[in-house]
C-alpha cells in the first residue's frame, strides 16, 4: 500500500482533473448561455474536487491551479450584470447557498473580488468578512489554498494610501489588519500540517510542508508592499503582530523561514529603526531553529546597507546597531546550550564584518568581539571541528584585511587569546598570514611593545609548542615559516637607537627560545639587524660625560657576540664564523681593536674547531683573508698574529692547488694599498714564492699519482699576482722574475708530460697580450713594462 | 636583440625582507632570456622567483647560499660576447679592480659580471667590462654605508652592449644607460 503511495496519488490526480474539466465543461455552457443557476451549480461542483484529503501539496497545487483559471472565467461572468442580471449585493447572498463550505467559500471570495470592485460596499467589510469566513475551513491544505486564493485576489483590491479602494478613516489598518489576519491564519494552518499523517512519514511531511512555505511568505511580502505601511506602523503594529505569531507558532520550521523572510522583505532601514523587536524574538525561538543563519543574514544586509552610503551611518549610531546586535547574539548563544562551536564562531565573524564595515574607527567594538568570541571558545574544551577552525581563522583575519595594518590589530587585546585557541597547525597558519599581511602592506613595527605582542602572536612559529608533533613537520612548510620569520625580523624598525636597541633585545629573547632547528634561520637576520644599529650609531661612543647611555656600538657588539655565540647548539660553525667576520669589520668601522680581534679570535676558533670540510675550508679562509685584508684597526702585533695564523691555515688547506691559491691571497695581507704602513715587499714576495713552491709539487704529485703533471693553470696564477705587485710598485717583484717565470711557464706548456690545457692556453696568452698593452700604453706604467722582455 | 638581466647579493632574508616592490613590478615573465645571478640569493624561495621571471638562469656560488651546488663561477657565450659570472669573495682583495681584471683574464671572458660588495660598478677596460649589478635589495654592506638597491639588464645585440643600470635612490627608480662595443681586436687568437 505505502509502496503504491505515488501511483495512487497520480490516479487521484487525474480523478480529480477529469472531475474538474467535467464539470468546468457545463459551467463554460452556463456561461455561455448566460444561465447563473446551471454556472453556480457546476461551479460549485467543479470546486468540489477540491475537498479531496488524498493528495500531497504538491500534487494539490496543481489540482488548485486548474480550478483557479476556471474561477478567473466565473468572476468575468460575475463582472458582467447584463449577463445574469443579478446585482452583486445580491450575487454575494446567492453563493452562499452553495452546499458544500469549500466550493461556497472559494464561490464567495470570487464574489466578494467583484463586489470590492464594484465598490458597492467597503473594501474594508467585504475583506473582513471573507477572512473571517475561511475560518470555516481548518483542514491544512486545503485551508491554506482556500486563504491563498483569498490572497490572490485581494491583492490589488486593499485599502491602502492612493488606492481607488482607500476609505475614510484608518483605511490602510484595514489592510494591514486583513493580511496580518490572514497571514496568522494561514501560518496555524500551515504549522498544523506537520502533524497530518503517519509519524512514520514525517520527514517526507515536513519537506513537502517547506514546499508551501512562500504561500505564508507571500503575505509578507504583500505588507511590504502595501504603501501605507510606513516606519511608524511597521514598528508599532507589523511588526509585533508578525513576530507574535512567528513566536507563538512553537514550529522551527515556520520560524526559521520567517524570521528569514521578514529581514529580506522588508526594507534596510525598517530593521535598523526595529532592532530591538526583531533581535528580542531571537531568544524565544525554538532552540533548534538555526538563529545564527537568520542573525548572519540580518547583519550582511545590515552591513551592506551601511556599506551603501555614509549618510546612513548616523543611523547605526543613534540605533546602537552594535550594542544591541552583539547583545543579542550573546544571548542566543547563552539560550542555545547546544549550539555548535562553529555556529557561535559564524556569529561573531558576522557580527565582527558588521562592525568593520559600520564603525572601523572603533577598535574596542572589534576588541569586544574578539573578546566574547574567546569567552565562548574557552567553555569548549578543544577546537577539533574543522569547520569552526576555519571561521576563527576568518574571524582574525578580517581586521587585517580591513586595516592593511597589523599594528591596529597588535592593539586588540582579546586578538591572542582567540589566537591561542587555534590547534597547532592553524596557530602556524594563521601566524604566517599574519606575517604575509605585514610584508604585503610593508607595515613597520616600530615599538618594543608591540614587537613583544606580535612574537607572542607568532609563537607558534617562534618556539616548539606543547603537544606539537615534531616527526610530523614538513621540512618544506617549516623551512618556509622560519625564512618568513628572518624576514619579518627586517619589518621591526626604529629610528630611535634606543628604542630599536629595545626591540632587538625582544627579537633576541624570543627567538633565542627558538632551538636548534630555527636559530640558524633567525641569527643572520637579527645579526644584521643589529649591525645596522651599530652603523648608525658609530662615531657617537661615550661622547656624553657622566650620562648613561644604553646604546652604544660597544654593548651591541657583546649582545652580537652572545647571539652568534648560540649558533654553538644548533652547530652552524660556518654560518656563525661569517656572521662573527662581518661583526669583525663592523667592530673596525667602530675603531674598537679588542672588539675586532675577539671576532677573529671567535672565528679562527671555529676555523680550527668546527670546520673539517675541505670544501668549507677553502671557503672560510678565503672570507678571513678577504676581511683580514680590509681590517685596518689593528695594531702591529694583533695584525701579525692574525696573519700569521691565516697564512697558516691556507698552507695546511688540503688539496695543493687550495693550498697554493689561499697563499697567494694572503700576499695581500701584505701590501695594503691605501694603508701606507702596509707595504711588505718582503712578505709579499715570501707569500708568491711559497706559492710557487707549492704550485711545483702540485705539478710532482700528479706527475707521481697520473702520470701526468696537470694543467699549468696555478703558475700563470702566480704570474698574475707578480704582475699585480710589479704594477703597484713593490720593489722586490722585477721584471727579471717576471720574466723567468713566463719561460717557466711556456717550458711546462711544451714538456712532454703537461696535459694539454685550451683554458691556460687562452689564459696565459690573455697575460701575454695584457704585457703588450701595457707597453703600447706608454707613460710610467709603459716604461716599466717595457722592462718585461717577452 | 637579447636582454639580460644581471642580478645579485640580495641577502634575503638574512638583510631583506624582499625585493623592493618598484623592482618587483619591473620584472616580469616573459621579457627577459637570460638570467645571471651573481649569487647570495640566500633561498629557494628567491631562486624560484628569479626562475619564474625567466627559466634560463644562471647562478654561481655566494658564501651565504644556502644551495651549495652552485659553481664557484661559470662562463656562457651570449650572441657575440662570452661572459663570465663569480660571486668575487674569491677575489681578494674584495671588489679590487685589478684583481677583477685579472680573473677576467683568467676566464677569458669580454664580461665579467662579480657582486659582494653591493656597490654598482661598470669598468670597461683593455680586456672588456667588468660589472658589479650591486644589491638588489640594498642590503647592508661592510663596503658601504649608503645601499640603494639596483640590478642592470644588458641588451646584447650584435657586437654591442647596453647597459641598464637601475637604481633606487630615495624611493624613485633612476635608470643610467653605459654603451660597449665589442672591437674585433678584443680577441685577435679567436
Amino acid at each position: 500500500m505505502m509502496l503504491n503511495g505515488a501511483e495512487d496519488e497520480e490516479k487521484w490526480l487525474a480523478e480529480g482533473i477529469a472531475g474538474i474539466q467535467h464539470n468546468a465543461f457545463y459551467m463554460h455552457q452556463a456561461l455561455d448561455s448566460n444561465n447563473l443557476r446551471e454556472a453556480l451549480k457546476y461551479s460549485a461542483l467543479m470546486l468540489s474536487e477540491l475537498r479531496t484529503s488524498k493528495l500531497s501539496p504538491h500534487k494539490y497545487y496543481e489540482l488548485y491551479m486548474r480550478a483557479f483559471d476556471e474561477l478567473r472565467k466565473l468572476e468575468m461572468f460575475f463582472k458582467d450584470e447584463s449577463k445574469h442580471g443579478v446585482s452583486v449585493v445580491d450575487l454575494y447572498e446567492l453563493v452562499q447557498h452553495a452546499g458544500n463550505i469549500l466550493p461556497r467559500l472559494y464561490l464567495l471570495c470570487t464574489v466578494g473580488s467583484v463586489y470590492i470592485k464594484s465598490k458597492e460596499a467597503p473594501a474594508k467589510e467585504v475583506l473582513k468578512d471573507l477572512v473571517e469566513m475561511c475560518r470555516g475551513v481548518q483542514h491544512p491544505i486545503r485551508g491554506l489554498f482556500l486563504r491563498s486564493y483569498l490572497a490572490q485576489i485581494s491583492r490589488d483590491k486593499l485599502p491602502d494610501i492612493g488606492s481607488e479602494f482607500e476609505g475614510d478613516a484608518e483605511t490602510v489598518m484595514d489592510a494591514v489588519e486583513f493580511v496580518l489576519q490572514n497571514f496568522t491564519e494561514m501560518n496555524k494552518l500551515w504549522v498544523r500540517l506537520q502533524h497530518q499523517g503517519p509519524g512514520t512519514v514525517r520527514e517526507k511531511r515536513e519537506k513537502e510542508r517547506n514546499e508551501l512555505r512562500d504561500l505564508v511568505g507571500k503575505n509578507l511580502h504583500v505588507l511590504s508592499q502595501i504603501e501605507g505601511v510606513d516606519l511608524e506602523m511597521y514598528k508599532e503594529t507589523v511588526l509585533p503582530r508578525i513576530v507574535e505569531q512567528v513566536v507563538n507558532c512553537k514550529d522551527d520550521l515556520a520560524q526559521y523561514y520567517l524570521m528569514d523572510c521578514i529581514i529580506q522583505v522588508f526594507p534596510d532601514e525598517y530593521h535598523l529603526q526595529t532592532l530591538e523587536t526583531l533581535l528580542g524574538a531571537c531568544p524565544q525561538l525554538q532552540p533548534t531553529v538555526d538563529i545564527k543563519t537568520v542573525l548572519s543574514r540580518l547583519m550582511d544586509r545590515l552591513s551592506n546597507y551601511a556599506a551603501s552610503s555614509p549618510d546612513v551611518l548616523p543611523e547605526f549610531l543613534q540605533v546602537e546597531a552594535f550594542a544591541k546586535l552583539s547583545k543579542a547574539i550573546g544571548k542566543v548563544i547563552e539560550a542555545q546550550i547546544d549550539m555548535p562551536a562553529v555556529g557561535a564562531i559564524t556569529l561573531y565573524v558576522s557580527l565582527l564584518t558588521f562592525t568593520l564595515r559600520v564603525h572601523p574607527d572603533r577598535l574596542d567594538y572589534v576588541d569586544q568581539v574578539l573578546g566574547a568570541c574567546d569567552k565562548k571558545l574557552s567553555t569548549i574544551p578543544k577546537l577539533g571541528d574543522s569547520r569552526a577552525t576555519k571561521q576563527v581563522v576568518a574571524l582574525l583575519s578580517a581586521p587585517l584585511e580591513k586595516y592593511n595594518d597589523i599594528v591596529t590589530a597588535l592593539r586588540l587585546s582579546n586578538y591572542p587569546r582567540v589566537m591561542d585557541h587555534l590547534d597547532n597547525g592553524t596557530n602556524k597558519v594563521m601566524a604566517m598570514v599574519i606575517i604575509q599581511s605585514i610584508m604585503k602592506n610593508s607595515s613597520c613595527i616600530s615599538t618594543p611593545d608591540k614587537v613583544e605582542v606580535l612574537f607572542e602572536l607568532l609563537k607558534g612559529l617562534i618556539k616548539d609548542m606543547d603537544g606539537a608533533d615534531v616527526d610530523e613537520l614538513d621540512e618544506e612548510d617549516f623551512k618556509e615559516e622560519q625564512n618568513s620569520v628572518a624576514r619579518l625580523i627586517h619589518m621591526l624598525y626604529n629610528d630611535e637607537p634606543e628604542e630599536m636597541l629595545k626591540i632587538i633585545c625582544t627579537v633576541r629573547k624570543h627567538t633565542m627560545a627558538g632551538g636548534p632547528k630555527r636559530l640558524p634561520y633567525t641569527v643572520p637576520s637579527l645579526v644584521f639587524s643589529a649591525l645596522r644599529l651599530v652603523r648608525r650609531l658609530q662615531g657617537q661612543e661615550g661622547d656624553i660625560v657622566g650620562e648613561e647611555v644604553p646604546a652604544t656600538p660597544k654593548k651591541i657588539f657583546q649582545l652580537l657576540t652572545q647571539i652568534i655565540e648560540s649558533l654553538s647548539i644548533v652547530p652552524a660553525p660556518e654560518l656563525a664564523l661569517r656572521l662573527y667576520l662581518q661583526c669583525a669589520e663592523a667592530a673596525n668601522d667602530c675603531d674598537l681593536e679588542h672588539v675586532a680581534y675577539d671576532f677573529f679570535t671567535q672565528a679562527f676558533v671555529l676555523y680550527e674547531e668546527e670546520i673539517a670540510d675541505s670544501k668549507s675550508q677553502v671557503t672560510a679562509i678565503h672570507l678571513i683573508i678577504g676581511t683580514l685584508q680590509r681590517m685596518s684597526v689593528f695594531g702591529v702585533e694583533n695584525r701579525d698574529t692574525l696573519t700569521h695564523k691565516a697564512t697558516g691555515y691556507s698552507a695546511r688547506l688540503l688539496k695543493k692547488p687550495d693550498q697554493c691559491r689561499a697563499v697567494y691571497a694572503c700576499s695581500h695581507l701584505f701590501w695594503v694599498d691605501d694603508q701606507d704602513g702596509l707595504k711588505d715587499g718582503e712578505r709579499v714576495l715570501l707569500c708568491l714564492k711559497r706559492a710557487l713552491r707549492i704550485a711545483n709539487a702540485a705539478q710532482q704529485m700528479a706527475n707521481v699519482a697520473r702520470g701526468s703533471s696537470g694543467p699549468v693553470t696555478l703558475f700563470v696564477e702566480i704570474l698574475n699576482k707578480y704582475l699585480y705587485f710589479f704594477e703597484k710598485g713593490n720593489p722586490q717583484i722585477t721584471s727579471a722574475a717576471i720574466q723567468d717565470l713566463i719561460e717557466l711557464i711556456k717550458t711546462e706548456m711544451q714538456s712532454d708530460s703537461a696535459t694539454p690545457d685550451t683554458a691556460s692556453d687562452a689564459f696565459l696568452a690573455s697575460m701575454l697580450r695584457y704585457i703588450q698593452f701595457q707597453k703600447q700604453k706608454g707613460g710610467v706604467m709603459g716604461e716599466k713594462f717595457e722592462s718585461i722582455k717577452l | 636583440m637579447v636582454l639580460v638581466l644581471a642580478i645579485g647579493d640580495l641577502h634575503i632574508p638574512h638583510r631583506a625582507a624582499d625585493l623592493p616592490p618598484k623592482f618587483k613590478s619591473m620584472l616580469v615573465p616573459g621579457k627577459i632570456q637570460h638570467i645571471i645571478c651573481t649569487g647570495n640569493l640566500c633561498i629557494k624561495e628567491v631562486h624560484d622567483y628569479l626562475k619564474s621571471l625567466c627559466p634560463d638562469l644562471h647562478v654561481t656560488r655566494g658564501e651565504y647560499d644556502e644551495d651549495s651546488r652552485y659553481p664557484e663561477n661559470k662562463t656562457l657565450t651570449i650572441g657575440q660576447f662570452k661572459l663570465g659570472i663569480c660571486h668575487g669573495h674569491q677575489v681578494i682583495p674584495w671588489g679590487d679592480l685589478d684583481s677583477l681584471a685579472m680573473l677576467q683574464r683568467q676566464l677569458d671572458v669580454d664580461i665579467l659580471i662579480t657582486g659582494h660588495t653591493h656597490q654598482f660598478k661598470a669598468y670597461k677596460h683593455e680586456g672588456g667590462v667588468v660589472i658589479n649589478p650591486g644589491s638588489a635589495t640594498g642590503a647592508y654592506s661592510s663596503f658601504t654605508y649608503d645601499v640603494n638597491p639596483s640590478f642592470v639588464l644588458m641588451d646584447i645585440d650584435g657586437l654591442r652592449v647596453v647597459l641598464y643600470v637601475y637604481e633606487l635612490i630615495d624611493g624613485e627608480v633612476k635608470v643610467d644607460k653605459i654603451d660597449f662595443k665589442k672591437t674585433a681586436t678584443t680577441h685577435a687568437t679567436h
